[in-house]
């Protein structure tokens, strides 16, 4: 029997505010253990917490960003559990009553087609510790507990791990655009959880759910369904039963294993919180959150592949991060050769961030720097190669590119005066390959053209150097 | 919930509070517990069918902050208050799911 697979993905995102959802701490990634704590995080009885406006805003301009329904009435509750993660034993969080509920995310299949992905809804909620094991004991930082975090439900729309990978890599733009988060995944800034059910083609009743945790990364995400979809598959043809339960993914081992069962099944006690007040939410403020919709990414990556003229995969490259794309655009602004710029940004730039890691607003190279830089090898007064050392040396002194070509005299030398000394010094060097050249080895030209760049160090113009080996060669 | 008052678990509910009940400690709360809950029920003769549900008695909403860093505690303090603590971290008896 051929069986599909039914996927809903739970996504958790850490918001971008400077401070924690209900007290004043820092939410700062990487501080020390226990620094960024108070009272309120740490739950101590009979304190009060009090609503981040940044947050609420955050999570109602995601709603609008995704197509949700904004509820005009939300409310908190308590979840309640025992676990040292959560000091006050219950989390805040919102049960019947979420700020979005609804809407839509469009994906891009292989091949080109388009699929639309429902989302359940989107609330907010409080992060919780980050706990660490040892051998006989485990120890908590509580610098985490407290951050704002949204959860982001789909609907189980989602039909095979590469669906899966598109949807969050979509999910992931759209956030990263709006400035909701930074999605960074190795600082848990997002999180995912699935859930995943097989059942025989052509049947609408869903299959026994099983849910995957701590998949870290979005590739582990997919790999870890692939392996889900085959195990429950196998155990499917087999005639086996499917057993509702929780499953953990080693990403070292590629292979999932159960966490807990249906009987240990939580049992959360929702109640509304007593402490927090509902959030209202008026048709003014929604107004002025919409005028916080920034270009969402599909529509922006269609535009430069319009406007600049550039494949898909560069425009992909440059949309990931709004700070990288608003970079390009102003290097762009004026060029004559945006795919040029767009080659420099995506290799050489990005490059030199992660070797030096560093971020692109904390680049040492302006983008109108760039763009003269292009300019430049664009015009011939310097060669590309030539380029990539101007490049490395404004990298590193943030110095102009014409002031560095000056500086080091790295103009490209296209006088043929001075260019045929070297293509004679070249010539007499390296008299076996003007011999292979004469008796028909047509190719023994770019190592003689190779010793005419070494020789002038790089300046040389390659163009003239080819045409004025060749003259001399064959008239000689 | 109060609708029922004759069925409950109490076993399920000393689970849920991680309490260790006797069976004659369990026999003396259930049948307290349903007093409790059939006292509570009470409401339900009340006709509420006009009121708005609401979990707070005060009118108030959006009780909001601006997103501002404020001082955290120092940590010397806050630690004095862990039941143990090693590399700066509340140390918590080992914790597997």
């Amino acid at each position: 029997m051929q069986y599909e697979a039914v996927i809903g993905l739970e996504v958790h995102v850490q918001l971008k505010t400077k401070s924690k959802m209900f007290c004043g701490c820092a939410t700062e990634f990487g501080a020390d253990p226990n620094t960024h704590v108070c009272p309120v995080c740490l739950g101590y009885p009979g304190v009060l917490p009090v609503m981040n406006e940044e947050a609420v805003r955050k999570t109602i301009l995601t709603g609008l960003m995704i197509g949700s329904e904004v509820a005009r009435f939300s409310k908190w509750d308590r979840k309640n559990y025992f676990y040292p993660d959560m000091p006050k034993n219950y989390q805040i969080s919102q049960y019947d009553l979420p700020l979005c509920a609804k809407g839509l995310v469009e994906i891009k299949l292989n091949g080109g087609a388009t699929k639309k992905i429902g989302i359940t809804r989107a609330h907010l909620e409080e992060d919780v510790a980050k706990s660490f094991h040892f051998e006989t004991t485990s120890g908590v930082d509580f610098n985490r507990a407290g951050t704002p975090l949204m959860e982001i439900v789909s609907e189980p729309d989602l039909r095979s791990p590469d669906e899966a990978f598109a949807y969050l890599t979509a999910l992931r733009e759209i956030l990263i655009s709006g400035g909701i988060s930074d999605c960074d995944m190795e600082k848990g800034q997002l999180r995912c959880d699935s859930n995943v059910s097989m059942r025989p083609v052509g049947q609408k009743a869903f299959g026994e759910k099983v849910e995957i945790k701590n998949m870290n990364t979005i590739s582990g995400v997919r790999r870890a369904l692939a392996y889900e979809i085959q195990r429950q598959t196998a155990a499917l043809q087999k005639g086996e039963k499917v057993s509702q339960e929780t499953r953990r993914w080693d990403d070292a081992t590629g292979r999932t294993s159960v966490m807990r069962t249906k009987e240990y099944a939580h049992d959360y006690r929702y109640f509304p919180e007593p402490d927090l007040m509902p959030v209202v939410v008026s048709e003014e403020m929604i107004a002025e959150i919409r005028k916080l919709l920034p270009e969402l990414p599909e529509a922006k990556r269609q535009r430069f592949v319009k406007q600049y003229g550039l494949p898909e995969y560069d425009a992909g490259v440059l949309i990931a991060s709004g700070t990288l794309a608003a970079f390009y655009e102003r290097a762009a602004q004026g060029s004559r050769n945006p795919k040029a710029i767009s080659n420099w940004v995506t290799t050489e730039l990005l490059g030199k961030l992660a070797e030096a890691k560093k971020t692109i607003d904390e680049c040492p190279v302006k983008p109108e720097q760039l763009s003269e830089l292009v300019s430049l090898i664009e015009s011939g007064q310097i060669s590309g190669k030539i380029g990539k050392e101007v490049f490395a040396e404004m990298f590193a002194g943030g110095k102009a590119a014409s002031l560095v070509v000056k500086e080091k005299g790295l103009v490209q030398v296209s006088d043929t005066g001075s260019l045929d000394g070297f293509v004679e010094e070249a010539i007499a060097k390296n008299p076996k390959s003007v011999a292979d050249f004469r008796a028909g080895n047509k190719a023994a030209i770019n190592f003689l053209k190779g010793q005419v760049m070494k020789l002038s160090k790089g300046k040389a113009n390659p163009q003239l150097v080819g045409e004025i080996l060749l003259r001399k060669l064959e008239g000689g | 919930m109060a609708e029922d008052t004759n069925k409950f678990d109490v076993s399920y509910v000393a689970y849920l509070a991680r309490m260790h009940l006797t069976d004659a400690e369990k026999e003396k709360i259930s049948a307290q517990l349903k007093d409790i809950l059939a006292y509570v029920a009470k409401l339900n003769e009340l006709d509420v069918s006009h009121v708005e549900p609401t979990a707070h008695a005060t009118p108030l909403s959006n009780v909001f902050r601006k997103d501002e860093v404020q001082p955290s505690i120092d940590r010397e303090k806050i630690l004095k208050n862990a039941p143990e603590q090693v590399r700066d971290l509340f140390i918590v008896p080992k914790i597997v799911e």
